[in-house]
C-alpha cells in the first residue's frame, strides 16, 4: 500500500494541507502540519506566473522567488522532509513549465528519490499527459487529476484515465482561496465522481474554517486547505510554525468527529 | 473569411487534430477551462462550415474596419535607402497598410472574427487582454458595436505609458482593469484575463488578442488575421503580377505575421522574416523569445518562452508595449524550427530611428511595433537587387505612441 492510499484508509477522512515552499520556514512549517495533524501534505512550487491562483498564493509565489528558491531546493526540502516523517505523504503541487523544463523523466525521477509520492500539475490536463504523466508513471509517482464544476460525466472518463493516488474536486470554478461553494453542490458533486472511481476523492478550493471542513468531511473522503495556512505564513513570517500547527489541529478535531455523529 | 484549404506537404495545413505545430502548442489550461476550450473548438469548426458566418466577417470586414486595406509602393523611402546601398542594391519597399484599418492596427480582424464566435456561442460577456492597448481598443470597439459587456486588463505599467488607448477604451464603454502583479505588463495582464476566465466560464468569452494560448486560439486568430496575407497576395499579382521576394513582420505574439505570411507560406520563391523587439540589446533586457528563449509551456501553449534554468518566466522588455512579451506564438516557434522562416530581431533604438524615418519620407507615422519591421526591412533592402521587392505589414499607426517616442527622444508634449 502507497503512503497515499495508507492516508486515505484512515478511519476518519484525510486533511489534505498545502504550503508554499520557499515561503517562510517551510521545514518548521511542514513539521507543524504533521504535528497538527495533516494527513497529507501539499508542497507547492512556486512559478512565476500562477494562473490559477488567488492573492493569497500568488503571493508566496512571489516571496519565494524573491527569496530565491530554486527547483533543487524543493527536492532537498522533500529529502530532508522524507527522512524526518517516513510515513507522511507528501505530494508536489505546481505549474507544468517548471516541471517539465529538465524534462518529464528528470523530474519523475528526482520525485522518486526525494520520496515525493503524488504530483499536481494544475495546467497539464488528460490532453497533454504525454508531456509528464508517462514518466510520473514509470517513476511509481501517482498523478494526481483535478476535476472541477465543468468536468461533466461524458469528460469524466478521460479525466480518470491515467489518475491515480486521489481526485482532487476543485469545487468551484475559480481560482485558489477566493469564492466558497454551496455546501449541496458539493454534495452532489462528490456522489456524481463517486458512481466513476473508486479512487479518494479531496475537496477544496476556498476551505477556510473548521464549519466547512466539517460539512465536506461528512460526504468526501478527504479535505484540501491552502489559502487560508498560506495567509498565516504570510502574516507570521518565520515564525508561523505555532499557528501553523494550532490551526491545522483545529480542522482536524472536526474532520475526524464528522463521521462520528 | 474564406476557407483555408491545404495541400498535403504543404506548410499551411498546421495544426494537428490536437493543436500541435510540431512539438508547439497545444491546451495547457486547467481543468476548469478545459471543456470550454473544447467547446471552443467545436464552435470554431462549426464556424468554419457556415457561409453566414464568413459572409458576416466578409461584410464587417469591408464595411465597418474598411478592408481592403491598400497595398503601397513607398517610393521616397525605397530611394532614401538606396542612397546608402551598394551600386545596384536597394530593394522596392511595399507596405501592406493594416494601420488604416477602423481603430488604427491589424486587432480588428480578429476582434471581429472572435465576437461573432462569441455570439454564436450565446456568450454574453467579453474580457481581453491588453498590451499596447491596441488589442484592448479593438476588443471595446467590437463590443460596443455588438452591445456586450467588456473587461480589458491591462499592465499598469502599460496603463502610464498608454493613456490615449485606455481613454479610448474607457469612452467605448470598456472597464479597464489595472494589474499590478509582476512587472505590471503583458504576461501578467494574461493571467489575469487567465483568472478571470476560468472563474466566470459559464457566460465569457476571452477574446485572445494573438496567435497563442491554447489551441484553438493560435489557429483561428491567425486565420481571421490571414485576410492580411490574402489580400496583399492578391493585390500584388494584379499590381505587377508577381509575388514579393520577401515579406517582413515584427513580432511580439506575432498575430499580424503569421496573418501575412500564412498565405504565402506554400509560395516557395517568396522569404520571410519575423522581427522581434531586441529592447537594450540581445546581451541586455529585451522581448526577443526566439532569439534568446528555449521551449516551455506558459498561458495555455508550449513554445519558445524568456525563461531561466528553472522555467520562471523572465520579464521581456521593448520601448513597444505590444512586443513586451516574453513567449511568442506556436506556429512562429514550428516555423523557426523548420526553418521556413528566418527571424531577427531589432533594437528599441534602431525602432526609434526607423519611426522618424518614415514619418518624414512618406508621411506616415507608424506604431512603434511595425517600426521594428521597417528597421529590419531597411537592413534587408541594401542587401537586395533594385529589382526585388520587400513587402512589409505597416500593422499599426503610431499615434498612440507619441508620448513614448516624445520621452525616448527628450522631447516633452
Amino acid at each position: 500500500m502507497t503512503r497515499i492510499s495508507a492516508a486515505f484508509s484512515k478511519s476518519h477522512p484525510a486533511l489534505v494541507a498545502f504550503i508554499t515552499a520557499g515561503d517562510g520556514d517551510t521545514t518548521a512549517n511542514l513539521d507543524a502540519l504533521v504535528a497538527g495533524g495533516a494527513d497529507v501534505i501539499e508542497l507547492g512550487m512556486p512559478f512565476t506566473d500562477p494562473m490559477a491562483d488567488g492573492p493569497a498564493i500568488q503571493e508566496a509565489n512571489i516571496r519565494s522567488l524573491n527569496a530565491g528558491t530554486k527547483t533543487t531546493d524543493i527536492f532537498a526540502l522533500a529529502t530532508a522532509f522524507r527522512k524526518r516523517h517516513p510515513d507522511t505523504p507528501l505530494v508536489l503541487m505546481g505549474y507544468a513549465n517548471p516541471m517539465t523544463i529538465r524534462g518529464g523523466d528528470w523530474f519523475a525521477s528526482e520525485c522518486n528519490k526525494a520520496g515525493v509520492d503524488g504530483v499536481i500539475c494544475v495546467d497539464i490536463p488528460p490532453e497533454e499527459d504525454p508531456e509528464l504523466g508517462p514518466a510520473l508513471r514509470n517513476a511509481g509517482i501517482d498523478l494526481i487529476r483535478l476535476a472541477t464544476p465543468t468536468t461533466d460525466a461524458t469528460r469524466l472518463p478521460t479525466v480518470l484515465n491515467g489518475a491515480s493516488g486521489f481526485l482532487y474536486y476543485v469545487s468551484v470554478a475559480g481560482i485558489t482561496g477566493l469564492q466558497v461553494a454551496a455546501q449541496t453542490s458539493i454534495d452532489e458533486a462528490v456522489a456524481r465522481l463517486k458512481v466513476h472511481t473508486d479512487l479518494p476523492i479531496a475537496v477544496g478550493f476556498g476551505v477556510r474554517t473548521p464549519e466547512q471542513a466539517a460539512n465536506i468531511a461528512r460526504v468526501a473522503d478527504g479535505v484540501v486547505v491552502g489559502s487560508a495556512i498560506v495567509e498565516l505564513v504570510a502574516e507570521h513570517g518565520t515564525s508561523a510554525a505555532g499557528p501553523v500547527r494550532d490551526y491545522v489541529a483545529s480542522l482536524k478535531q472536526v474532520i475526524v468527529a464528522a463521521r462520528k455523529v | 473569411m474564406t476557407i483555408t484549404d491545404p495541400t498535403p506537404n504543404s506548410f499551411r495545413n498546421q495544426p494537428d487534430e490536437r493543436g500541435h505545430f510540431g512539438q508547439f502548442g497545444g491546451r495547457y489550461v486547467a481543468e476548469t477551462l478545459m471543456p470550454l476550450v473544447l467547446d471552443l473548438e467545436r464552435e470554431y469548426r462549426a464556424a468554419q462550415q457556415d457561409p453566414a458566418f464568413a459572409a458576416q466577417f466578409d461584410d464587417l470586414l469591408e464595411h465597418y474596419v474598411g478592408r481592403p486595406s491598400p497595398l503601397y509602393y513607398a517610393e521616397r523611402l525605397t530611394e532614401e535607402v538606396r542612397k546608402n546601398a551598394p551600386a545596384g542594391k536597394g530593394a522596392q519597399i511595399w507596405f501592406k497598410r493594416d494601420e488604416l484599418n477602423h481603430t488604427g492596427a491589424h486587432k480588428i480582424n480578429n476582434c471581429i472574427g472572435q465576437i461573432l464566435l462569441a455570439i454564436r456561442m450565446g456568450k454574453t460577456r467579453i474580457i481581453a487582454e491588453t498590451g499596447a492597448g491596441q488589442h484592448g481598443v479593438a476588443t471595446a470597439t467590437v463590443c460596443a458595436r455588438f452591445g456586450l459587456p467588456c473587461f480589458i486588463y491591462m499592465g499598469a505599467k502599460d496603463i502610464e505609458r498608454q493613456q490615449p488607448n485606455v481613454f479610448r477604451m474607457r469612452l467605448l464603454g470598456a472597464e479597464v482593469i489595472p494589474v499590478t502583479s509582476g512587472a505590471g505588463t503583458l504576461k501578467d495582464a494574461m493571467n489575469e484575463g487567465l483568472r478571470d476566465w476560468v472563474a466566470n466560464v459559464h457566460d465569457t468569452f476571452y477574446i485572445i488578442g494573438t496567435a497563442a494560448g491554447p489551441h484553438p486560439y493560435p489557429e483561428l486568430v491567425r486565420d481571421f488575421q490571414s485576410v492580411i496575407g490574402k489580400e496583399a497576395r492578391a493585390q500584388m499579382l494584379s499590381r505587377i503580377n508577381r509575388l514579393p521576394d520577401l515579406l517582413v513582420a515584427a513580432i511580439g505574439g506575432g498575430s499580424n505575421a503569421i496573418g501575412l505570411f500564412h498565405p504565402f507560406l506554400d509560395d516557395k520563391e517568396v522569404a520571410m522574416l519575423g522581427i522581434e523587439a531586441a529592447g537594450h540589446g540581445l546581451e541586455k533586457e529585451h522581448a526577443a523569445s526566439l532569439a534568446g528563449g528555449r521551449p516551455g509551456v506558459l498561458h495555455g501553449n508550449k513554445t519558445y518562452l524568456l525563461q531561466d534554468d528553472d522555467g520562471q518566466i523572465a520579464e521581456a522588455h521593448s520601448i513597444s508595449a505590444g512586443l513586451d512579451y516574453p513567449g511568442i506564438g506556436p506556429e512562429h516557434s514550428w516555423l523557426k524550427e523548420i526553418g521556413r522562416v528566418r527571424y531577427d530581431s531589432v533594437t528599441d533604438t534602431e525602432a526609434l530611428a526607423a519611426f522618424q524615418l518614415l514619418c518624414r519620407t512618406e508621411g506616415i507615422i507608424p506604431a512603434l511595433e511595425p517600426a521594428h519591421a521597417i528597421a529590419a526591412v531597411e537592413r534587408e533592402a541594401k542587401k537586395m537587387n533594385r529589382d526585388q521587392i520587400i513587402l512589409a505589414n505597416l500593422c499599426g499607426r503610431g499615434d498612440k505612441d507619441i508620448f513614448t517616442v516624445a520621452e525616448a527622444l527628450g522631447t516633452s508634449i
